[in-house]
């Protein structure tokens, strides 16, 4: 039972950070490398309008979010729109960005363990011989609740629209009138307010730390390779996957080898199935 | 007048068409047009440990060589195979360790273990990375970069090889001498190899690998295959480095999986001049010695090489060593249009 829920928690948060990623590659086909760093950047800012400005956790968090998603926008508006289509100056660009954020906050004194977000509701409370903290449950429910309103945004609003459109095929949207560079523009807002959102749900489970970042960023690729990338689909289902078979590696073999799963996760999707769970049509395209 | 425009026209140099053909040898101003760069790099590289202050600033130009070995490397899988290899630390780590536990294990000298820890870690890299070799895209970026982190965190949870402590007590060269020339020869070998390995047949396949790999297989080649021999290579200059870096150190350890192994040759490369060869190795010799004066800022220095890899990529993606060639080979003027 324990691993049922653990699993489901587990495989919740995993979606939650790869979901940003998953809109951004989907949407402009630009690998945010960035995206770790945006997660771990999030639960600082959260933590200095809580700690040092003494603004009440909902609007610090809200604050958090809009900063995020200008610092989005300003990271697609000045740098990467200016190297997008260059496959190797994209990474390069968007690594060296994350990397300049991780470390500048490394050596910010950000580190250690003193940097800890309080949880939303105090308490926990047995389910089925289980102790589970409502901080889980409220982020499993708020993890369904961003799925189903990403689901409702891209297929019911004009702008989510287009920027499916822009997914599906960028010079028919193009041709329809659609911009898509300010598309891509708000889906890198979006993606960094979903990396955002993502660090203030998960960061409270533990301490704020900049090495965050890199795992955030591995785990987050690791389910779009297995779930197909760009597919959001295919990362929801994969972050289940992944979610469960970290939590039966921790219980039966130790959690030192929560990493190596997901090395494995893609290794072995790469071998078997290099499309993805959900990439078939972009199958001839990625796949020599 | 404002109406009028202007556009600059480039023109190759008279000397440059004449030194492309025969005439080059008839008189030496033409062949030291041809020779006299490379000359400049070559005496330069060799001189470098005799003209710098210190015993410390020799140390830094050693590490400079070990760097630019890996910039080389970048360069090459980057920009003639197509491939971003975001973990130049994978490869050092697997060099590095190899060497190690062959010198203390087996207690093999050091102008042993640097060879076989050379091919033998290229090896192992190659294998690692088969899996995203058929693959286009960003796959080979992401689990280049996903490998030294991963190791490293493995190593340091299991306590194999040493654990956190790593592998001590590994022999030195013999003499510091040896060492420098060891790794100045190694550059040099590798940066004219290199060279001459992209202008050769197998050069030409690699580039049409990056550009239309389908059309490569249209022609009945492998791609897989032409992509391990790329990345066997690649790797060897990354473990040459690694394993040279151990033996210097005298000791291996987690470090070697460190994130400037991975950061500084991309911005090496980037500020050098993709795709040129000798750029990274400029790029190496500018940025390692600014680095050595800012090791007292720790991590800043990371957010130094970052940020100057997001200006140079951003707003001068071509590099100084393109820009250089531009102007050694041609003149340019303004016409009317």
């Amino acid at each position: 039972m324990d691993i049922l829920i653990y699993g489901t928690i587990n495989s919740v948060a995993l979606a939650l950070m790869a979901l940003g990623f998953a809109l951004v590659y989907g949407i402009s086909r630009v690998p945010n490398f960035a995206h770790g760093s945006i997660y771990v950047l999030s639960g600082f800012i959260t933590w200095t309008f809580l700690r040092t400005f003494h603004v009440g956790y909902v609007w610090s968090i809200l604050i958090t979010l809009i900063i995020i998603g200008v610092i989005g926008a300003l990271l697609y508006q000045f740098v990467l729109i200016r190297v997008r289509g260059m496959a190797i100056s994209e990474i390069i660009a968007s690594y060296a960005v994350g990397l300049a954020i991780l470390e500048g906050l490394r050596w910010g004194g950000f580190k250690g363990m003193s940097y800890t977000l309080p949880v939303f509701v105090e308490g926990s409370f047995t389910f089925q011989d289980v102790p589970v903290d409502f901080q889980r449950v409220i982020m499993v429910g708020l993890g369904a609740a961003i799925v189903a309103g990403l689901y409702l945004f891209t297929h019911y609003t004009r702008i989510g629209l287009a920027l499916r459109g822009m997914a599906q095929d960028e010079r028919a949207a193009l041709m329809l009138g659609i911009d898509s560079d300010r598309m891509a523009v708000v889906a890198m807002a979006i993606g960094a307010m979903l990396a955002g959102l993502a660090g203030i749900l998960l960061l409270p489970l533990g301490n704020v730390v900049v090495e965050a970042g890199y795992n955030v960023l591995i785990l987050a690729i690791a389910v779009c390779i297995v779930g197909g990338l760009g597919s959001w689909a295919g990362a929801v289902l994969a972050s289940f996957i992944i979610g469960f078979a970290q939590i039966l590696t921790v219980v039966y073999l130790g959690s030192h080898y929560q990493m190596v799963v997901a090395l494995l996760a893609i290794i072995l999707t790469l071998i078997l199935k290099p499309s993805g769970l959900f990439g078939m049509q972009k199958q001839l395209e990625e796949r020599v | 007048m404002s109406t009028q425009q202007r556009r600059k026209e480039r023109l190759d140099r008279g000397i440059k068409i004449r030194a492309e053909g025969l005439y080059a040898l008839m008189s030496w101003r033409e062949l030291s047009y041809l020779t006299l760069p490379r000359l400049i790099l070559i005496v330069g590289m060799l001189a470098l440990p005799l003209i710098v202050p210190g015993m410390y600033w020799q140390r830094v130009v050693t590490i400079v060589c070990i760097y630019a070995l890996l910039a080389v490397s970048f360069d090459f899988l980057a920009h003639y195979v197509g491939l971003v290899s975001l973990g130049g630390a994978f490869f050092v780590g697997a060099g590095g360790y190899l060497a190690a536990i062959l010198n203390s294990s087996f207690g093999l000298p050091p102008l042993l273990t640097i060879p076989i820890a050379t091919l033998a870690g290229a090896a192992i890299c190659t294998m690692f990375l088969l899996p995203c070799l058929p693959l286009r895209g960003v796959y080979f970026a992401i689990v280049t970069l996903m490998y030294p982190l991963v190791l490293a965190r493995i190593i340091e949870a299991m306590d194999v090889l040493g654990g956190t402590d790593g592998i001590m007590g590994v022999d030195s060269f013999t003499n510091p001498w040896v060492e420098q020339y060891v790794v100045i020869g190694c550059v040099l070998l590798f940066l004219f190899g290199v060279r001459r390995l992209v202008n050769m047949d197998i050069g030409l396949v690699f580039r049409a690998v990056k550009d239309n790999d389908q059309a490569v297989r249209a022609s009945g080649m492998n791609i897989s295959y032409y992509k391990a021999i790329a990345v066997f290579l690649s790797a060897a200059m990354g473990c040459l480095g690694g394993a040279c870096l151990v033996h210097i150190y005298m000791w291996a350890g987690i470090s070697l999986f460190a994130l400037d192994f991975s950061i500084l040759p991309i911005a090496a490369t980037v500020i050098g001049g993709g795709g040129t060869l000798v750029g990274p190795v400029l790029g190496c010799l500018i940025l390692v010695p600014i680095s050595e004066l800012l090791r007292e800022f720790g991590t800043l220095r990371i957010v130094f090489y970052s940020l100057i890899l997001v200006g140079f990529i951003v707003f001068r993606s071509e590099g100084l060593m393109v820009y250089g060639e531009r102007k050694y080979h041609q003149f340019q003027r303004w016409v009317q249009v």
